[in-house]
């Protein structure tokens, strides 16, 4: 066997040798210097981060198994960003009296999904992007239910690997199915011999429904609310952001590579899951009391303007939905930093308890604003720019209809972002949240969102670099 | 006599949606989870007959199932230390039991 194609995995390997250093360090450390823990996993991530900044040349391993192109650069990127953020978000949370023993699980657990998602952006073959699923699924229920002397942290971890299991499950016997109509599994050979016979368009709606599971799409988005609100704080931010920007790209790169023949039928089934998921998401994030459920519909919706660039289905939509994910990135990392600080230093999570936040933690009430100004799409904040993109890529197909709908969607969706910043800013209370001081992490972390909600709009560098890359796929 | 492919695909699909049904009606963690077993269990079924039948030559369709076994064995493995956890918590592992998170 040849065993260098294991060097054509640039991003992975690093990640690996990443995860078994502070699996290492983690077990044999001593007590002193495992005091600098967090600090050494940050460096040592963002050591990782700037050494996948730089794409190189397509490429393919294992006959076609594990798939390079410069597109996937850009797409993990942004996700180690992310987790970096995230990282830096939990310091405090993961100080804590319970937490402190087993925070190099937090790690080892978080880098495990994401190594999952590495693959399953990366497989040119269904068993590599199954198996990538699975990994990037079973720790994140590990996570959720991370908080085990919680009772709502263990329901979310049940509910999770529950419904992802079944949702993992519908996939598979789609796969099993395209298997049997087509005798291949990989992505190249199956466009050619995808023909819209009824049993595979039988097959391909099992598939989608297990990945809407995963993107948690309206109707399939029961299990979201609960798992965002019982996780902790970190994870959710994590679930929310990551785990949906790569499930989102990946259902974007098979539907494009494996299923242009029956692209009809697909833009249709992605249509209803579109307006389902936006509307019935805004409409129910209205009725919200917890910021972690609020925030749960709020991102249900943003999955459905992602689905926005999926359903343009060309370079446009592509590079529309990348540089959405960034932009959704680091708003929502923003909104679930400043809640996460809130909820360490005093607990509090509902959105009456931001009543005057303004008047004591003015700085923290302005990163949060901006967060959801940016959610919201209010110019010249970044989320305005990214929802205009993909409204452009969808439009520039020919769904005037959709992109209508969504537009008003947004108007309903700028309600209910309002009211957490009314709290904040206007209602006032006999007792407000003290003002605290956020650890060195957090600010850095809440820093570098604010920069990116406040620059990426207005850089336009940012977006013509991303659409370079354009049809890597 | 050979069996025909046929007869396996029925016996899969059942099995699929006996899951499918369990998933939704049962009310106790762990036959939740046994119906989920069931549907992965009914996948690797039909990977293997459409090797068997379908593609003799190959072998990509077992390999599959070998995985989605493999796979599905860690699955169940942290199922089970989640519901474990939930029985710690709450001496119960009643789905309706699961409900402080409501609206």
């Amino acid at each position: 066997m040849d065993y260098s194609n294991f060097l054509y995995m640039r991003e992975e390997l690093p990640l690996i040798a990443v995860m078994v250093i502070l699996l290492l360090y983690d077990l044999f450390g001593s007590e002193r210097s495992l005091r600098h823990f967090q600090l050494v996993a940050c460096l040592l991530f963002g050591a990782h981060t700037v050494w996948c900044l730089f794409p190189h040349e397509s490429c393919e391993a294992f006959g076609g198994m594990y798939v390079y192109r410069p597109m996937l650069t850009v797409i993990k990127s942004i996700l180690n960003v992310g987790t970096l953020l995230v990282f830096m978000q939990a310091h405090t949370w993961l100080e804590g009296d319970r937490t402190r023993i087993r925070r190099g699980e937090f790690y080892f657990l978080t880098l495990s999904t994401l190594l999952g998602m590495y693959f399953m952006m990366s497989a040119g073959h269904f068993l590599l992007f199954f198996i990538g699923l699975e990994t990037a699924s079973i720790p994140m229920a590990a996570l959720a239910a991370f908080d085990k002397y919680k009772r709502r942290s263990a329901e979310a971890g049940a509910k999770y690997i529950l419904t992802a299991v079944f949702a993992s499950a519908l996939s598979l016997y789609g796969i099993s199915m395209i298997y049997g109509t087509t005798g291949t599994l990989y992505f190249d050979d199956l466009a050619a011999r995808i023909d819209g016979s009824p049993l595979q368009i039988m097959a391909f709606v099992f598939f989608v429904v297990g990945m809407a599971f995963k993107i948690s799409l309206v109707p399939f988005h029961l299990w979201t609310a609960d798992v965002y609100e019982g996780a902790p704080t970190s994870v959710t931010a994590y679930l929310s952001v990551i785990s949906k920007g790569s499930a989102a790209f990946v259902l974007m790169t098979i539907l494009l590579k494996v299923f242009p023949a029956i692209a009809v039928e697909w833009q249709w089934m992605l249509y209803a899951l579109i307006v389902l998921s936006i509307t019935v998401a805004n409409l129910f994030a209205i009725r919200q009391k917890n910021l972690k459920r609020f925030l749960a519909f709020s991102s249900i919706s943003q999955a459905g303007y992602l689905m926005l660039g999926v359903i343009s289905a060309d370079a446009q939509g592509m590079t529309a939905l990348v540089y959405y994910v960034l932009v959704y990135m680091v708003s929502n990392l923003a909104a679930f930093g400043v809640i996460s600080a809130v909820e360490q230093r005093t607990g509090k999570v509902m959105m009456e308890d931001y009543n005057g936040l303004y008047r004591t933690n003015p700085k923290l009430s302005v990163v949060m604003m901006l967060a959801l100004f940016s959610l919201a799409g209010i110019p010249p904040f970044a989320g305005f720019f990214s929802k205009f993109f993909i409204f452009a890529a969808a439009a520039g197909q020919g769904y005037y209809g959709l992109v209508l709908i969504a537009l008003l969607n947004t108007i309903i969706s700028l309600y209910y972002y309002l009211l957490v910043v009314k709290a904040m800013f206007i209602n006032s209370t006999d007792e407000p949240i003290a003002p605290f001081r956020s650890d060195n992490y957090t600010r850095i972390s809440l820093m570098v969102c604010t920069a990116g909600i406040v620059l990426l709009g207005v850089l336009s560098v940012v977006y013509e670099r991303i659409s370079l890359f354009g049809f890597g796929m | 006599m050979e069996i025909k492919m046929e007869y396996y695909l029925v016996i899969s699909t059942i099995m699929l949606f006996a899951g499918i049904y369990g998933f939704i009606t049962r009310r106790n963690l762990l036959a939740v989870l046994i119906s989920v077993e069931l549907m992965l269990n009914s996948v690797d079924i039909n990977f293997v007959v459409f090797n068997r039948f379908l593609f003799p030559g190959e072998m990509e369709g077992f390999f599959f199932a070998l995985f989605a076994i493999g796979v599905s064995a860690a699955e169940t493995a942290v199922a089970i230390a989640i519901i474990i956890n939930i029985y710690r918590n709450i001496r119960d592992i009643q789905v309706r039991h699961l409900d402080r998170m409501k609206h």
